[in-house]
């Protein structure tokens, strides 16, 4: 039976976390997302589920206890925000390289540096370009609810198993902190001793006469190997780019003109949507659900109907980058954003459609 | 003359005195001849393989000349990002609490860029084994100074030698370590002669048996040599590490049954 409560997004993705059989959840605190370790902390899952639930002594060692841990061919995941994220970098690319399963979520504050403690998007390069060094793709997963912070800790854990890769749950200090009813999903039992063995053969979990020793590394000093290495997980990219696609159109049926806005300025942007056609302006949205990979062929669908797209960040102006390239500069493409911690109204999202798409 | 056994004979089963441990793979060692690595790689297999312990024991690979590690020891093995090993090693013991758990680290590795991961999973007294290279220099990248370089000692980036006004003294963190409550056990070895070989297995041995008996965390240090980065000969090595880290770094117990030595 699902379950009915009133939730932080924070506490949603963490309570989520224990149902969807997590092992390991390793964490260092940071504003706007420290609620996610407190609420593990407080219901001791190691008491009901077994999972693990452990403060580090940094995000570097955070990230670190999960590539240790994604080894074994456990359900392990971290959460931390903007500066924090910034140094598990080197701990994730590790991660991609030596193709292990993790879960890391990023409620997302205003930068660079310190920045601020208020929402921002401003990390969505680092989140889908890479942000660590080398050829790599996280799963980018951008919930504009309490319930997808929900959804998506299940769906994660899914997807990065499903590939051998680490999956980013790409949140904003709004989706973290604010409160709305969600319904969780039943408790799913952690792997088994057996389920490991036969579902992660790979993994770390003592070599036995029946088969070769298992290593985890991203090492390969032959250039040769790590040549086809890349391309390997370049053909999982590709890969991903066809089949986990994720996006949800609202009135874009009959739309002269578009928005793309993913997370809470989608929820914003939702609103706008309202005003603007209140006011007779036939504007539709796509939310991307998925950051990468990217909705480029439903994008590029709606470059053909609609007379300009407005992209909608709180961020200087970085997802746009990707819808240009979606729709191969065939429309005005625009970029509205508030940034440092500010949440652009309704009403400025649509006064910035009449000006930059509409009256530009 | 008839109790000299001829070669012929010495290669008889019932004749063979010492064989190289199942858990050692056949691959060449990547290591200089002369060079202490190997010894101890050879020191913890052996040690896991009395333990009949293939089955149950992860080990962790740092970056630095072990960095291949997982290429030589037949185990199941991780390679840890520059420093990181004691963190990967916390996790895995966490989740897998059954199963002995070892880092294998130089000095660079444990005690400059993973200084924090090592001292936090030490106070956290994690059931690991940490086993402690230590030749005072950075072998891997070519012979750079490391935190445990001695005063006056030269190395590529300290080529007048190490200047502890400007450079720092060199980092004694087994002491360090030893004064945390999470650390049950705490020594430091050699393995340059057969005598100091037997010891260290010894250490090495107590350090996983103690693990088993969830006492919290061991580690065992090890002064090597590094003849290429020193260098030197593996024979003029070894005498300057008797005369120059061993006075440095004193070879003997530190830390037992959770007690400091002195
Ligand atoms: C983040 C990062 N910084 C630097 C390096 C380069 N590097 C590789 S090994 C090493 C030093 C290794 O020295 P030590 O730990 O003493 O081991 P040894 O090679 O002497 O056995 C360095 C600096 C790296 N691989 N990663
Ligand atoms: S460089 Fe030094 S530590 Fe590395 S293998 Fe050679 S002798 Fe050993």
């Amino acid at each position: 039976m699902k379950e009915l409560r009133l939730m932080k997004g924070n506490e949603a993705v963490a309570e989520a976390a224990i149902r969807a059989g997590c092992d390991g959840y390793f964490g260092y605190p940071i504003t706007p997302q420290s609620e996610i370790m407190e609420y593990l902390m407080a219901q001791q899952p190691e008491k009901t589920t077994g999972m693990v639930v452990l403060q580090a002594e940094s995000e570097v060692a955070a990230i670190n206890m999960v590539y240790g841990g994604a080894s074994c061919g456990k359900r392990v995941m971290t959460s931390s925000s903007s500066p924090g994220i910034s140094l598990k970098q080197e701990g994730i690319s590790y991660i991609a390289g030596a193709e292990l399963p993790c879960v890391i979520v990023n409620v997302v504050r205003g930068g660079p540096g310190l920045g601020t403690i208020q929402p921002s998007q401003s990390d969505y390069f680092q989140s889908v370009k890479g942000g660590g060094h080398g050829d790599y793709r996280l799963i980018v997963l951008a919930p504009a609810s309490v319930q997808e912070m929900a959804d998506f800790a299940g769906l994660g854990f899914d997807l990065a198993f499903k590939y051998r890769n680490p999956v980013l749950i790409l949140s904003d200090g709004v989706i973290g902190q604010m409160m709305e009813k969600v319904e969780l999903d039943e408790f799913k039992p952690r792997f088994t001793k057996e389920e490991i063995a036969k579902n992660t053969p790979w993994a770390t979990f003592g070599k036995t006469d029946d088969r070769e020793r298992n290593i985890i590394t991203s090492l390969d000093l032959d250039s040769a190997k790590q040549e086809k290495h890349v391309t390997h997980l370049s053909e999982k990219y590709k890969l991903m780019e066809e089949n986990e696609v994720r996006f949800e159109e609202f009135q874009t049926e009959d739309a002269e003109y578009l928005i793309v806005a993913y997370g809470s300025s989608a929820r914003i942007s939702q609103k706008a949507v309202d005003i603007a056609r209140a006011k007779g302006i036939k504007v539709g949205l796509l939310r991307p659900i998925t950051l990468f990979p990217f909705p480029k062929k439903p994008l590029a669908e709606l470059a053909k109907q609609v007379k300009g797209i407005l992209s909608v960040e709180m961020s200087l102006g970085q997802m746009v980058e990707d819808v240009k390239l979606a729709v191969e500069c065939k429309v005005k493409v625009e970029h509205f954003g508030r940034y440092g911690g500010i949440i652009p109204t309704p009403d400025e999202v649509v006064a910035a459609l009449e000006q930059k798409i509409i009256g530009g | 003359m008839s109790d000299i056994i001829t070669k012929e004979q010495i290669r008889q089963p019932e004749n063979l005195v010492y064989s190289k441990t199942k858990l050692l793979t056949d691959k060449a060692l990547s290591y200089c001849p002369g060079c202490g690595h190997g010894t101890a790689h050879r020191i913890v297999m052996e040690v896991i393989e009395e333990l009949s312990a293939q089955s149950e024991t992860i080990g962790i690979a740092p970056v630095g000349c072990s960095v291949l590690a997982y290429e030589f020891m037949n185990i199941d093995m991780q390679q840890a990002a520059h420093g990181r090993a004691p963190a990967l090693a916390t996790a895995v013991k966490r989740l897998m609490p059954e199963k002995y758990v070892f880092t294998y680290q130089g000095d660079g590795d444990l005690a400059a860029i993973g200084t924090a991961e090592t001292i936090h999973a030490c106070n956290r007294g994690e059931n690991i084994t940490i086993i402690f290279i230590n030749n005072g220099i950075y072998g891997m990248t070519g012979g750079q100074m490391a935190p445990t370089t001695l005063p006056n000692m030269k190395a590529s980036t300290c080529p007048y030698g190490r200047d502890v006004a400007t450079m720092g003294n060199p980092l004694k963190i087994t002491e360090l370590i030893a004064q945390l409550p999470g650390v049950h056990y705490v020594t430091r070895q050699a393995v340059h002669t057969p005598g100091n070989v037997r010891k260290t297995k010894k250490a090495v041995r107590k350090a996983f048996d103690l693990q088993k008996e969830n006492k919290g965390l061991t580690f065992v240090e090890i002064v090597s040599n590094c003849n290429s980065g020193w260098k030197m000969t593996p024979v003029q090595s070894n005498k300057w590490m008797e005369e120059n880290m061993f006075p440095f770094y004193p070879l003997g117990d530190i830390k037992v049954d959770g007690q400091l030595i002195k």
